[in-house]
């Protein structure tokens, strides 16, 4: 069963068209992500679905409702979350104010007491309570994408956004966020991730959408992506390349 | 109605909008290049005022002549205020950029009222008077009206025909893109500050050839240019001007229609809606 | 709230200062607290648009008077006593302000301070030409008034004993707010409110209801103060300068925290007391306290309490 539904979906800013009839659809309990180069649009189509933008054509259908041009406090409420790129702690507040208002205001809009259970539990899990008390500004690099990623998970979520959430990141971190993520698909959590660690996404994906200069050019396993010519002339340039990363990832 | 009296209010009001827009370009300035409100332009106009009355009354200058004097200090004391008040709390949230010139103008409108006290000045010069049948143009109004046009010419010839002047451009336009190519962006911003608050001295000044002011009378004018800003626009120099023309009409038509103290309750209702309907100003673009 | 010892020790600090006029029955002391207690009231209540939702609103004040005139006019022109005519004012305003607030919070930023600044003139203007509110003379209250309160002496300790009530209770709002759900949906949207919305938080309805919940009580205020007074005229209604000099104490006490209006508030009216008897400072009042507000926006941004809270981690389960 689809979770997530796009229809020919477009978005134009002035004389740019950075979404053209766009059409995916992200099945219950997946990890599908969406890779592109620079300016394909996946980061606007992410503005779309969560009601950040509105598209001038096209509908999104989640958990089979329309869901096209609601507010973005609508769409969190109906069970989806996200993770953005840039890091956008709630700075004066501490790790914990930041995870309990994921919780409070998102799915099951939990009491203040409730909210902060789930945020002690998801602190837990994302290995950010130690940190609990400390101003969400203060935090390192990767500590904000780990609070980024509780605060997202603290909603309890039907749908996940990732933007990015391996940028920046040393090797080792990668690692352990790789873990994260796995372990909320696990807890039933479905995953739209946008990423340009090419390794990472190879790895993690069961399905792979290419979009480029607004346009959905592929979709397939990690595998057919690798091997799609449109794919490596678009994106991965170098067809040596995307071969040794599937082949050094084992797929 | 008749059409004479509608005519001469609404060439008087025209000729006042000029200087209007004069004091309202000096505060979109600021705001186009630093996105600060300045919120001591008031007093900065009030100040004007005084600067070219104190040097006709005990000096014997000429006002036009001591308007060039007041706007060269007017220019040095914005610099001043940026490297006292606005510098150090321009990357900080935009209250306190807010209240910082607010401080300025508490500082100003305080040492003002103790030197000064509040009793109406006024600058006793006449330079007679043009008429055409019903209107009736004051010489000293005239006089204004061409010293705007010139000022606003001098600016706009500053910004685009000098280094320095495009300079403030490149800054008010991407200020960290202008630091990567060498523009030193805090001096430039300080003398961007300096302009704003010539504008509005120069201002001030002529409005003292032909209001009685106190200290406190910058306080009207400032909230004159608030509404002439969002008119105009926020941050567009020749919608400020354009702005001024039109509150000016305004205030020469409205008073023909109704009750002259309705004024202010129809600039400032226009003020709110045009803040909601059309931020951008009348002119600019989405 | 209940079991927060900090609540109670904020209730015991201000009912303690609250209650010194009426256990010496000084009545030069009681003038000096109604100032401080309406000033805590003001502050308190613009601190949940600014401190806790991050607004700048430079037209607080438009509330004051619009809430004095209501109940002015109530008390004046239909005969209603003191106590209906406080309450209809504050809901008033409330109202109103809920109106208001979803056509003109959609402006962020400068412009909502701007739009501000050209509410509380246009009410001033309107105002001033409003017939039924007396126009540009106002409005004043005949002696007899305070007959029906048992004289005029009696009248003023009941109007200071009202707005005592009136300092706890939004004091106490305030304290709520700031520990409650939509407290922490209204600093998330102080943040980053793109992001708190992302996040669910319903912004527009929230942020209306900061408003309205801040409008409320200088709505009230506002006719205790007139009701005192005498008489109200629009300059002294709108004082657009009050609206600031309130911003001020907020600022001064530390912005977004329970203490710091209430401080603020009392500072800045001591101070602002002993410049304007000084011999020395009399005339530069003004100048000075411009001076003040200068150094802390630039040296101490959070305020006192902030900075106290800042410094001293442990200090920050009582001083909130």
């Amino acid at each position: 069963m689809n979770l997530l539904e796009i229809h020919g979906v477009s978005k134009r800013f002035g004389g740019l068209q950075a979404l053209n009839r766009v059409s995916l659809q992200v099945a219950e309990g997946e990890i599908l992500g969406l890779i592109g180069p620079n300016g394909a649009g996946k980061t606007t189509l992410f503005n779309v679905i969560n009601g950040v933008y509105r598209p001038e054509e096209g509908r999104v259908i989640f958990r089979s409702q329309d869901i096209t041009g609601r507010p973005p406090y609508e769409i969190a409420r109906l069970g989806i979350a996200r993770a953005y790129q840039i890091v956008r702690p709630l700075n004066e507040l501490t790790v914990l104010e930041n995870v309990m208002v994921g919780a409070c205001f998102g799915r099951e809009s939990r009491s203040l007491r409730e909210a902060r259970e789930i945020a002690l539990a998801v602190l837990e899990q994302v290995g950010l309570i130690g940190k609990r008390d400390v101003e969400a500004a203060r935090l390192n690099v990767a500590e904000k994408k780990r609070l980024e990623l509780a605060r997202a998970l603290a909603a309890r979520p039907y749908l996940l956004l990732l933007d990015e959430v391996l940028a920046g990141l040393n090797p080792t971190e990668v690692a352990l966020m790789l873990e994260v993520i796995r372990s909320i698909r696990a807890s039933g959590i479905t995953i739209l991730m946008i990423e340009h660690l090419m390794h990472a996404i190879m790895n993690i994906s069961d399905r792979i959408v290419v979009l480029d200069y607004g346009e959905v050019i592929a979709e397939g396993t990690p595998q057919e992506i690798a091997h799609h010519p449109k794919v490596v002339e678009a994106y991965l340039g170098d067809p040596r390349l995307s071969q040794r990363l599937l082949e050094g990832n084992g797929g | 109605m008749d059409f004479r009296v509608l005519l001469a209010s609404l060439i008087d009001g025209l000729m006042l909008g000029f200087v209007y827009g004069l004091a309202a370009m000096g505060l979109t300035l600021i705001w186009g290049v630093m996105r600060v409100i300045n919120l001591a332009h008031g007093p900065i106009i009030a100040l004007g005022m005084f600067g070219v009355y104190l040097l006709f009354i005990h000096g014997g200058v000429n006002p036009y002549l001591g308007l060039l004097i007041v706007a060269f200090l007017g220019l040095l004391f914005g610099i001043l205020i940026y490297a006292l008040a606005v510098h150090r709390v321009l990357t900080a949230p935009h209250l306190s950029t807010l209240l910082a010139t607010f401080s300025v103008n508490m500082m100003i409108i305080g040492v003002g009222t103790a030197l000064f006290t509040t009793t109406p000045r006024n600058i006793d010069i006449s330079l007679g008077r043009l008429v055409f049948g019903p209107v009736v143009l004051l010489g000293t109004r005239l006089v204004a009206v061409l010293a705007a046009v010139f000022i606003t010419a001098a600016l706009y010839l500053f910004l685009y025909r000098t280094t320095l002047g495009k300079m403030v451009r490149a800054v008010a336009s991407n200020r960290a893109a202008a630091e990567l190519m060498g523009i030193p962006s805090s001096r430039v911003l300080a003398l961007s500050f300096g302009l704003g608050t010539m504008l509005a001295a120069a201002a001030g000044g002529l409005i003292a050839t032909f209001f009685p002011f106190t200290i406190l009378s910058g306080g009207t004018y400032e909230l004159k240019s608030f509404v002439i800003c969002v008119l105009g626009g926020l941050g567009n120099p020749t919608g400020a001007l354009v702005g001024g023309l039109i509150l000016g009409a305004l205030e020469g038509l409205i008073p023909t229609f109704m009750p002259v103290s309705y004024v202010p309750v129809i600039e400032f209702l226009l003020f709110v809606l045009l803040l909601l309907l059309r931020p951008q100003g009348l002119f600019g673009e989405r | 709230m209940w079991r927060s010892g900090s609540w109670w020790l904020t209730l015991a600090l201000l009912l303690g200062a609250g209650l010194s006029p009426v256990i010496t029955g000084s009545a030069t002391l009681r003038e000096d607290m109604f100032l401080i207690l309406m000033l805590i009231t003001l502050a308190s209540s613009l601190n949940i648009l600014l401190g806790y939702t991050g607004y700048v609103n430079f037209g607080h004040i438009v509330f004051f008077g619009l809430g004095g005139y209501i109940g002015f006019y109530l008390m004046h022109r239909h005969g209603w006593s003191l106590w209906p005519a406080t309450v209809a004012a504050g809901l008033a305003t409330a109202a109103l302000a809920f109106a208001l607030g979803m056509i003109i919070l959609r402006l962020r930023g400068a412009y909502f301070a701007l739009a501000t600044i050209g509410i509380n003139e246009a009410v001033r203007a309107f105002v001033a030409n409003f017939e039924p509110f007396g126009g540009a003379t106002g409005m004043s209250l005949n002696f007899a008034v305070y007959q029906a309160y048992g004289g005029a002496a009696r009248a003023l300790w009941l109007a200071y004993g009202a707005l005592l009530a009136l300092a706890l209770i939004t004091v106490g709002i305030s304290f709520a707010v700031k520990h409650s759900k939509f407290g922490l949906g209204l600093m998330a949207i102080r943040e980053d409110e793109d992001a708190a919305l992302v996040l669910g938080v319903r912004g527009p309805q929230v942020k209306t209801l900061a408003y309205a919940l801040s409008a409320l009580f200088p709505g009230m205020v506002g006719v205790l103060f007139f009701f005192k007074n005498g008489n109200i005229e629009p300059g002294d209604a709108f004082r657009l300068h009050l609206s600031i000099e309130t911003l001020v104490m907020v600022m001064l006490g530390g912005q977004g925290t329970v203490w710091g209006p209430i401080l603020g508030a009392a500072l800045y009216e001591r101070l602002r007391g002993y410049l304007l008897t000084s011999p020395l400072f009399k005339n530069l009042h003004l100048a000075f306290a411009g001076a003040l507000l200068l150094m802390i926006i630039l040296f101490v941004p959070a305020g006192f309490i902030g900075w106290l809270r800042a410094r001293f981690p442990v200090v920050r389960r009582v001083v909130v």
